[in-house]
C-alpha cells in the first residue's frame, strides 16, 4: 500500500463548496425533470454561503502559509476576497435569475456556470503557484464567455465570440508568460521565484520579460488600457444582469491575483514594474474618462468607466506593499458595490429584452420612477467619487498609498481624470432629473416593478453609503488583509 | 454641550420624514424645513453667545477619530474667520427658503436638498481636519447640481454642470494637495494625520510651499471666484431659482476666501508673503472687469452676479494684504456681500415673481405699483455700493485702508471699482424700478406679509452692521492678529534652507493656538 501524505482541504473548502455545488446544479438540471429555476438558485445560494462560512473559519488559520505543495496561500487577503467575491456572486445569481425569468432564457446551466465563475475567481485569489492561477483565469473565463452569450440575442453571441477570441489571446500572452518566469527561475511557485530573483542584479532579463507578457494579461482582465477593447463590446452584448456580475467579479479576481503575483513573486523587481504599473494606471484613467464621454449607451458608458477604474484600483497598486494592496482592496470592494448596483438599476430601468440602455431612456426617469433614478444617482455620485459615497473614500485611499509612494503626479492625472468622468456620470443624473420623457413618437420605457430585484439594489445602495461614512469599519479589516504569506 | 456637532447635523434630522412621512404635504414639508431652519439659526446664536470674542485661537473644538487608519477625525471649531460666516448660514437658509415659499414643483426633494445643503455648508465652515473640510466641500457638489439643474431657469442644465465641473477641477488639485501634506506628517511626526494643528507644525522648504500654495489657491480660487476662473459664475447665478442664487452668493462663495485664509495663510505664510502681490494684481483685475462687465448687462441677475465678481476681488484683495485691517475688512467683506447681494437676490426673485422677466429693458416703472419692493431693493444697492451707514460701507473702508498700507497703487486701482460699482448699480435700480411704467405691470401687488419677513430681517441686520459694527469687529479681531503675526514672523529670505523657516520661529509666534493681541497691537 503506497502511503498518502497528510492533505488539509481546509483552506480550500470555500472552493471545494463551489465547485461541488456547481457539480450539483449541473447535475440536478440534467436528471430531475422540470426542475424549478427557484429550487436551482436556492442549491446555488446555499453552496455561496457555505463557502462564505468556510472562508471566515480560514480569518485564525494557524496552519502552514500555502498548503497543496504550495500552490494555494491561506492567508487574510484571500479571505476578503473570497468573502466579497462570494456576496458578488450571490447578487449576481439573485440579479440573474430575475433577468431569466423575465426573459424567457433561463435554463438550470446560468446557475452552475455561475458557481463555476465563482470558483475560478476565488481559485485564482489565493493561487500560489503561476500554474494555478492559469488554471483558475482559465475556469472564470470559460464560465464568462458561456454566461456572456447566455441571451439568444445577437448581441450576445456576437460579444461571447469577441470576448472568447480576444480571451484566448491573452491567455496565450499569460502561458508565455509563466513559461518565461519558469525559465528564469526554474520555478512556477510565487515563493520561489522570489527567493530566486531577490538581491540578483544581473540575468533578470527573462524575468522582466515575464513580468510584461504578464502584465498584459492581467491587463486584458481587468481592463485596463490599452488592453482595454473588448470592455464595451462585451459588456453591452452581455445579458446584463451578466454584465453586472462580471464587471464587479472579475475585476476582483484579476486585480486580487495580480496583486499577489507582483508583491510577492516579483517583489524583488519592484522598481521594474512600478513603472509598468504607472503607465497602465495613468493610460487607463485618461482613456477610460475621455472616451466613456462619447457614448450614448449607459451600459458602454459604465463599461468606459470601468476602464478609468481599474487604472484607480492600478494607482494604489504603485504603492507596493500593504499599503498598496488595502488601499486597491478597499477600492475594489466599494466598487464592487457600486458597479452591481448600477448595472442592477440598469437592468430594472431596459425592462425585458435589452431594449432600452440607450440614454435617452433615462430622460426623466425621476418622473417614472423615483426611487431607481434614486439609487441610480447614488451609485453615479459615488463613482463620480463625491462624497460622502464609498466612491469618496476609496479614492482618496488610492491616491494617499500613490502620493505616500511618491507618484503624486499619477494622483493628480488621476483626480484631474475623474473631473472628466464626473462630467458624464452626471450627464446620467442630468437625463433622469432635469430633462422630461420624450414625448409623442416614443413611448416612455415602463421600469421593471418586480420587488425582489429591487431590493438587491437598495442593499447595495446602502452598502455604498455605510462604506462612505463609516469606511472604519472596513479599512481596519483591510490593513490585516494586507500582508501576503508566502 | 457639542454645540457644533449640533449646529452641523441638525437639519439632517429633517430629511428622514420629509422622504419617509406620507403625509407630507407640501405644505407641511415647507412648514417642517423651516421650523428644522429656525431651530438650526437657535443654536448658531447659542453658538455666538458661547463663543469667547477676546480669544484668538479655535474654541468650541470637537474632536472624534473618524477613521484613525488614516488619520482621518471628526475635527470641528470655530474661530474669529468662521464664527460670523456661521451664523450667516444659518441666518440665510430659512430667509432663503421663506422666499421659495410659492415653489410647487417637487417639492418634498427641494426641501430635502435644502437641508442637506446647510448641514455641508455648515460643516465646510467649522471642519478643522483637512480631509473632513474637503469631504463637506466636496458633498455640496450632488445637492447644489441637483438644485440649480432640477428648479433653475433658462439654461439651468448647463448652468448646474459647468458649476459642478468648474469647482470639481479645482479642488481636484486641493486634494493632491492635502494628500501631499498628510504624507508630509507622516514622515515629520511618525503617523499621518489630516489635523490642521499638526500640520501647521510641519517645516516644508520654500519650493514645497510654493507648489501647495498654488495648488490651494487655484482650487479655492474656482470657488471665490478670481478672474479669470470666474466664467461658471454668471451662468450658475443666474439660472439658480432664488434660493440656489442666494445659498451660492451669500454662502458658496464665502467657501473660497474663507479657505484661503484658514490654509493659505496658516499652512503656507512664506509663500502667502511671497505671491501676496500678484494676487492683489489678480483681485483688482477681478474687481474692475466685474464692474466693467455688470455694467453691459441686460439682465438684471446676470448683472448682480457680476458684481459678486467685483466685491469678492475686494475680499481677495483684503486678505493679500497681510494687514489686519484689510483681513479685518475681508472676513467682514465677507459677511457683508453675503447680506448684501443675498438680498438683491432675493428682491430681484420678487420682481421675476411678479413680471416674469429680469431683462432692464423691459423693467421700469416698477416703482409706481410697487413701492416696497422698489425700496426694499434700493436699500440693498446702496448697500452694495458702500453707503456709510450700511454695512458694506465698513468692510470696503478697511479693505482699502490695509491695501493702501500695503501696495498704494493696487488701493488706488480698487478704488475705481467702487465708483463703477456705484454707476452700475444705481443705473440698474433705475432702469428696474423707475421710468414710465408699462401697461402690463399697472396690475402687480407690492410685498405680502411673508416677502416683508424675508427682506426685513436681511435689512435690519444690514443697518444694525452699519451703524455699530463694533461687535462684528471684536470678534474677528483677535484671530486676525494672530495670523497676521503668523505670517509676518518669517522671513523669505531665510527660505530654501533644510529644514525650512519654521524652524526658526518662536513657539509663542504660533498662531491660532492662541496668543491673546497684545493691548498695543497693530488693529484697528
Amino acid at each position: 500500500m503506497i502511503p498518502t501524505p497528510a492533505v488539509d482541504l481546509r483552506p480550500v473548502a470555500p472552493e471545494l463548496a463551489l465547485a461541488g455545488t456547481g457539480i450539483v446544479v449541473l447535475l440536478a438540471g440534467a436528471f430531475v425533470p422540470r426542475i424549478r429555476p427557484a429550487a436551482l438558485l436556492g442549491v446555488s445560494l446555499a453552496g455561496l454561503a457555505v463557502a462564505a462560512l468556510a472562508s471566515l473559519s480560514l480569518w485564525r488559520w494557524e496552519g502552514p502559509l500555502t498548503v497543496l505543495n504550495g500552490s494555494v496561500a491561506a492567508d487574510r487577503f484571500g479571505v476578503v476576497v473570497r468573502l466579497t467575491l462570494v456576496a458578488t456572486g450571490a447578487v449576481g445569481l439573485l440579479l440573474g435569475h430575475h433577468y431569466m425569468q423575465r426573459s424567457g432564457e433561463g435554463r438550470f446551466e446560468f446557475y452552475a456556470l455561475l458557481s463555476f465563475a465563482t470558483f475560478g475567481m476565488t481559485l485564482i485569489a489565493v493561487a500560489a503557484d503561476l500554474i494555478v492561477v492559469f488554471l483558475a483565469l482559465e475556469v472564470l473565463s470559460l464560465s464568462l464567455y458561456v454566461l456572456t452569450g447566455f441571451s439568444r440575442r445577437v448581441g450576445s453571441a456576437e460579444a461571447a465570440v469577441k470576448y472568447f477570441l480576444l480571451g484566448a489571446f491573452s491567455s496565450a500572452f499569460f502561458l508565455f508568460g509563466v513559461a518565461m518566469a519558469y525559465g528564469a527561475t526554474g520555478s512556477t511557485k510565487l515563493g520561489t521565484i522570489a527567493r530566486a530573483l531577490a538581491g540578483r542584479t544581473e540575468g533578470t532579463e527573462l524575468a522582466v520579460v515575464a513580468l510584461g507578457l504578464l502584465a498584459v494579461g492581467f491587463a486584458f482582465k481587468v481592463s485596463a488600457a490599452p488592453f482595454h477593447t473588448w470592455t464595451p463590446d462585451v459588456y453591452q452584448g452581455a445579458p446584463t444582469a451578466v454584465t453586472a456580475f462580471m464587471s464587479a467579479a472579475t475585476k476582483v479576481a484579476a486585480f486580487a491575483a495580480l496583486m499577489r503575483v507582483l508583491n510577492v513573486a516579483l517583489q524583488p523587481l519592484a522598481w521594474d514594474w512600478r513603472p509598468v504599473i504607472w503607465a497602465l494606471a495613468a493610460i487607463s484613467v485618461v482613456v477610460g474618462s475621455v472616451l466613456a464621454i462619447a457614448q450614448s449607451d449607459v451600459k458602454r458608458l459604465l463599461a468606459y468607466s470601468s476602464v478609468a477604474h481599474a487604472g484607480f484600483v492600478l494607482t494604489g497598486l504603485v504603492a507596493a506593499g500593504q499599503d498598496g494592496i488595502a488601499a486597491g482592496l478597499f477600492y475594489l470592494v466599494a466598487y464592487a458595490a457600486m458597479v452591481l448596483g448600477a448595472f442592477g438599476a440598469v437592468m430594472l430601468v431596459s425592462s425585458r429584452g435589452e431594449r432600452h440602455t440607450d440614454l435617452a431612456s433615462y430622460a426623466g426617469l425621476s418622473r417614472r420612477s423615483p426611487l431607481l433614478a434614486g439609487l441610480l444617482a447614488v451609485f453615479l455620485f459615488s463613482l463620480a467619487g463625491i462624497p460622502p459615497a464609498a466612491g469618496f473614500v476609496a479614492k482618496v485611499g488610492v491616491f494617499r498609498a500613490a502620493v505616500d509612494a511618491g507618484a503624486w503626479p499619477l494622483a493628480l492625472i488621476g483626480v484631474l481624470a475623474s473631473v472628466v468622468a464626473a462630467f458624464y456620470y452626471l450627464r446620467v443624473i442630468v437625463l433622469m432629473f432635469m430633462e422630461e420623457a420624450p414625448g409623442e413618437g416614443r413611448v416612455p420605457v415602463e421600469p421593471d416593478p418586480t420587488a425582489m430585484p429591487r431590493v438587491v439594489v437598495a442593499a447595495l445602495a446602502a452598502v455604498t453609503l455605510v462604506l462612505g461614512i463609516f469606511p472604519g469599519l472596513l479599512i481596519g479589516l483591510l490593513q490585516g488583509a494586507g500582508v501576503l504569506r508566502w | 454641550m457639542p454645540w457644533l456637532t449640533l449646529l452641523v447635523f441638525l437639519p439632517l434630522l429633517g430629511i428622514p420624514p420629509l422622504l419617509l412621512w406620507r403625509g407630507a404635504t407640501d405644505g407641511r414639508a415647507k412648514a417642517l424645513t423651516l421650523g428644522v431652519m429656525l431651530a438650526d439659526l437657535a443654536v448658531a446664536l447659542g453658538v455666538l453667545i458661547v463663543f469667547d470674542e477676546g480669544r484668538a485661537g479655535y474654541q468650541l473644538v470637537e474632536r472624534v477619530p473618524w477613521v484613525p487608519q488614516i488619520g482621518l477625525s471628526y475635527l470641528v471649531g470655530v474661530d474669529g474667520f468662521s464664527i460670523w460666516l456661521v451664523v450667516l448660514t444659518a441666518f440665510m437658509f430659512p430667509i432663503a427658503l421663506l422666499a421659495e415659499w410659492d415653489l410647487r414643483h417637487r417639492v418634498r426633494m427641494f426641501m430635502a436638498l435644502s437641508l442637506l445643503l446647510e448641514t455641508v455648508v455648515l460643516g465646510s465652515f467649522v471642519a478643522l481636519d483637512l480631509l473632513l473640510f474637503f469631504l463637506f466641500f466636496e458633498a455640496l457638489l450632488a445637492p447644489m447640481f441637483l438644485l440649480i439643474g432640477v428648479w433653475g431657469s433658462g439654461r439651468r442644465v448647463y448652468a448646474s454642470v459647468k458649476f459642478t465641473l468648474y469647482t470639481m477641477l479645482g479642488s481636484a488639485f486641493i486634494l493632491v494637495a492635502i494628500l501631499y501634506l498628510w504624507f508630509q506628517t507622516s514622515r515629520q511626526f511618525g503617523e499621518g494625520s489630516f489635523d490642521l494643528r499638526q500640520m501647521e507644525q510641519l517645516s516644508l522648504g520654500l519650493a514645497e510651499q510654493r507648489w501647495l500654495f498654488i495648488a490651494f489657491f487655484v482650487g479655492l480660487a474656482v470657488k471665490v471666484p478670481i478672474f479669470p476662473l470666474h466664467t461658471w459664475l454668471p451662468d450658475a447665478h443666474t439660472e439658480a431659482p432664488t434660493k440656489g442664487s442666494v445659498v451660492l452668493a451669500a454662502l458658496l462663495l464665502k467657501a473660497g476666501p474663507y479657505g484661503m485664509l484658514r490654509f493659505n495663510l496658516d499652512l503656507f505664510p512664506e509663500a502667502a508673503r511671497v505671491f501676496a502681490e500678484e494676487i492683489g494684481v489678480l483681485a483688482v483685475v477681478g474687481i474692475v472687469y466685474g464692474a466693467v462687465v455688470a455694467m453691459m448687462q441686460t439682465d438684471v441677475k446676470r448683472l448682480v452676479a457680476y458684481s459678486s465678481v467685483s466685491h469678492m476681488g475686494f475680499v481677495v484683495l483684503g486678505i493679500f494684504t497681510l494687514t489686519p485691517e484689510g483681513m479685518s475688512g475681508a472676513v467682514m467683506q465677507m459677511l457683508n456681500h453675503g447680506l448684501s447681494t443675498g438680498l438683491l437676490f432675493l428682491a430681484i426673485g420678487m420682481v421675476y415673481a411678479r413680471t416674469h422677466t429680469r431683462d432692464m429693458g423691459e423693467l421700469g416703472g416698477v416703482a409706481q405699483v410697487t413701492p416696497l419692493l422698489a425700496g426694499t431693493f434700493l436699500v440693498a444697492t446702496l448697500s452694495s455700493i458702500g453707503l456709510p451707514g450700511l454695512n458694506n460701507f465698513v468692510g470696503e473702508f478697511l479693505v482699502i485702508l490695509g491695501a493702501f498700507r500695503a501696495h498704494p497703487w493696487l488701493a488706488a486701482a480698487a478704488v475705481s471699482g467702487i465708483v463703477l460699482g456705484a454707476i452700475y448699480m444705481l443705473w440698474a435700480y433705475q432702469r428696474t424700478f423707475h421710468g414710465p411704467v408699462a401697461e402690463r405691470f399697472r396690475g402687480l401687488g407690492d410685498l405680502l406679509p411673508r416677502e416683508l419677513a424675508v427682506a426685513l430681517p436681511v435689512v435690519a441686520a444690514m443697518l444694525a452692521i452699519g451703524v455699530y459694527p463694533r461687535p462684528v469687529l471684536d470678534r474677528i479681531n483677535p484671530t486676525t492678529e494672530g495670523v497676521v503675526r503668523w505670517v509676518r514672523s518669517v522671513e523669505v529670505g531665510q527660505a530654501g534652507l533644510p529644514g525650512g523657516v519654521r524652524g526658526s520661529v518662536q513657539p509663542e509666534y504660533r498662531p491660532p493656538a492662541g496668543i491673546r493681541p497684545s493691548p498695543a497691537g497693530e488693529g484697528p
